[in-house]
C-alpha cells in the first residue's frame, strides 16, 4: 500500500476512543479542545442550522477554517461537497488534517465521488453499508462514519447503519473462501477488500459514529455496537451547556461500558438539542451518494 | 508480567495486540478502579494528548500515575504518550517535548533508523513530537534528521514515533527488557 494512504489510516487509528466535535468559531473550537475532543470539525453552519437555512450548503470559507486551525493543536477537519475534488483541492492547500467528502452538503455530483487516492491529504467518508463502505475506501477514504441523519438529534439513523455494516461482517466472517467471490460481487467492491474483512472481522480503516448524537448515552450505545469513536456535530453547540455536554459525551465515550458512571455523566446537562424525529423531515441526507 | 495500558483515547488497542504477540498479559485503564489493579508497567499510547490529559486528570488519575512512575514503576510511552511524559506534564522525564513538531499531516511520514541497543526500526510519525531539550540524565536512543525521537532515562522509555503500527516488535521487547 502506498505510503500515504497508510499514514492517513494510521492518523485515524490516534483518533480512536475520542470525540470529533463540529465548530463554528475559533472560541467553540477552544471549548471543544478544553472539554477532551481529539479533533474539531470546522464549519461555518451546523448541520442543524443547515437543514433549517436550506439552499445550497458549500464548503467553509478557508480564511474561517485557517483561523480555527490557529485556535487549537488538536487535527482540524473541514466538510467538502461529495464530488467536488476542487474544494477538496482547497483544503489541501490550506493543510487540513482531514476531508470529510460529507452528505450534509449539497451533493456537486450525483455520479462519482472524489478519486481520493490522487490527494496526500486523508478523506473521511459516511456509509451506511458495508458495500458502501468499500466503495469509499476502494476510492481512498481512510476513515469511515456512519451516514446517521445530520442536525436532527435523532440517533436512529446511525444505530440503523453501525448495526447493519456489523452485521455484513459478520456474514463475510462467516463465508467458505469460494463464496466470497459472489459476495464481492453482491457488495459492488473489489474482492482484496472483502477478503480483508473476511480475514480480520473489521473494515480495513477506523469506522466511527456519526448523525445524531446528542446525549453521554447516545455516545455510549454507538460504542457498544461497534464504532471506535464519535463525531458530534450539532448535540453540542445546539444544547443548553454546551461545555458541560461536551465533557460528558467524552467521558461517556471512554468509559461507553461503565453504566455507573454514565450515569453520573447524565446528571445535570441542561436541555439537550430540541431535535426532530426522523420521520417528521423532508430531506434525508443519508440518500446523498450511494 | 502484566502490563497496564492507558485507555482514555487513542490507539491503545495496537500496543495491546503488540504484547499478546510478544505472550504478555495486559489490560486497560479507563478510571481510578481499574488502575488499581497489580501491574509491573505502564503503556501510555498514542493519541491526543490535551484529550488524554483532560480525562487523566478528571477520572483522577494523574497523582497517581505520576506516583507510581517516580516511584519507579517501568513506562513507555509513544507520540502523545512521551508528550504526556515530559517536564510540562506528568513531569517524570527530564525532557520537554515540542508538540506537532512535524506540523500537521501532510508532515506525516514513514522512515527506517537505527535505534541503540534495539537496531533498525521502522518508524511511523503521526503529528509527531520531538524532544527539544533532554537532561544531562536522559539517554538519547535514535534521532531521525538531527532530531531526538527516542530516549530512556532509568526507568522510563519514550519514543516519538509508533511502533504499535508495525509489525516490528523490537522496541516493545526492548521495553519488557527493561522490566525484566
Amino acid at each position: 500500500m502506498e505510503d500515504r494512504t497508510q499514514l492517513n489510516r494510521n492518523l485515524a487509528q490516534m483518533l480512536k476512543g475520542g470525540v470529533i466535535m463540529d465548530v463554528t468559531t475559533p472560541e467553540q473550537a477552544r471549548i471543544a479542545e478544553a472539554a477532551g475532543a481529539c479533533a474539531v470539525m470546522a464549519l461555518e453552519r451546523i448541520p442543524a442550522d443547515i437543514r433549517a437555512a436550506g439552499g445550497v450548503s458549500r464548503m467553509s470559507d478557508p480564511k474561517m477554517i485557517r483561523g480555527i486551525q490557529e485556535a487549537v493543536t488538536i487535527p482540524v477537519m473541514a466538510k467538502c461537497r461529495i464530488g467536488h475534488f476542487a474544494e477538496a483541492q482547497i483544503l489541501e492547500a490550506i493543510e487540513i488534517d482531514y476531508i470529510d467528502e460529507s452528505e450534509v452538503l449539497s451533493p456537486a455530483d450525483d455520479l462519482y465521488h472524489i478519486d481520493k487516492r490522487r490527494f496526500r491529504v486523508p478523506f473521511v467518508c459516511g456509509a451506511k453499508d458495508l458495500g458502501e463502505a468499500l466503495r469509499r475506501i476502494n476510492e481512498g477514504a481512510t476513515m469511515i462514519r456512519t451516514k446517521g441523519e445530520p442536525g436532527t438529534g435523532d440517533i436512529i439513523q446511525a444505530v440503523r447503519h453501525m448495526r447493519l455494516m456489523q452485521s455484513e461482517i459478520r456474514r463475510l466472517v462467516s463465508m467458505s473462501d469460494d463464496e466470497l467471490y459472489e459476495a464481492a460481487k453482491q457488495l459492488r467492491v473489489p474482492y482484496d477488500l472483502v477478503l480483508y474483512v473476511h480475514e480480520n472481522g473489521r473494515l480495513p480503516v477506523v469506522n466511527f459514529a456519526a448523525g445524531g448524537v446528542a446525549t453521554p448515552a447516545d455516545a455510549a450505545l454507538m460504542m457498544q455496537l461497534g464504532a471506535e469513536g464519535v463525531f458530534v456535530g450539532s448535540g453540542i453547540f445546539k444544547s443548553g451547556n454546551p461545555e458541560k455536554r461536551a465533557q460528558a459525551i467524552v467521558k461517556a465515550v471512554t468509559n461507553y461500558d461503565r453504566p455507573d458512571i454514565l450515569a453520573q455523566l447524565s446528571e445535570d446537562l441542561g436541555e439537550a438539542m430540541v431535535g426532530i424525529n426522523e420521520s417528521e423531515i423532508a430531506l434525508l441526507m443519508a440518500e446523498r451518494g450511494k | 508480567m502484566r502490563i497496564a495500558i492507558l485507555a482514555l483515547q487513542g490507539a491503545f488497542d495496537e500496543h495491546r495486540q503488540m504484547l499478546t504477540r510478544l505472550g504478555v498479559e495486559s489490560f486497560l485503564v479507563r478510571n481510578l478502579s481499574d488502575w488499581q489493579q497489580p501491574k509491573d508497567g505502564l503503556i501510555i499510547p498514542g493519541g491526543e494528548s490535551t484529550a488524554m490529559m483532560k480525562i487523566m486528570r478528571d477520572e483522577g488519575l494523574f497523582t497517581p500515575i505520576r506516583d507510581a512512575i517516580l516511584g519507579g514503576l517501568p513506562v513507555f510511552g509513544t507520540c502523545a504518550g512521551m508528550i504526556l511524559l515530559d517536564d510540562q506534564h506528568l513531569a517524570c522525564m527530564d525532557i520537554t517535548a515540542r508538540r506537532n513538531a512535524y506540523g500537521r499531516q501532510l508532515g506525516s511520514f514513514h522512515t527506517v533508523a537505527p535505534m541503540s541497543d534495539v537496531g533498525q526500526v521502522p518508524m511511523v510519525f503521526i503529528r509527531a513530537p520531538f524532544i527539544e531539550r533532554q537532561g544531562a540524565d536522559v539517554q538519547p536512543l535514535a534521532t531521525v534528521d538531527d532530531r531526538l525521537v527516542a530516549a530512556r532515562q532509568r526507568h522510563m522509555l519514550v519514543c516519538a514515533f509508533h511502533p504499535e503500527l508495525t509489525s516490528d516488535t523490537s522496541v516493545h521487547s526492548y521495553f519488557l527488557g527493561m522490566i525484566r
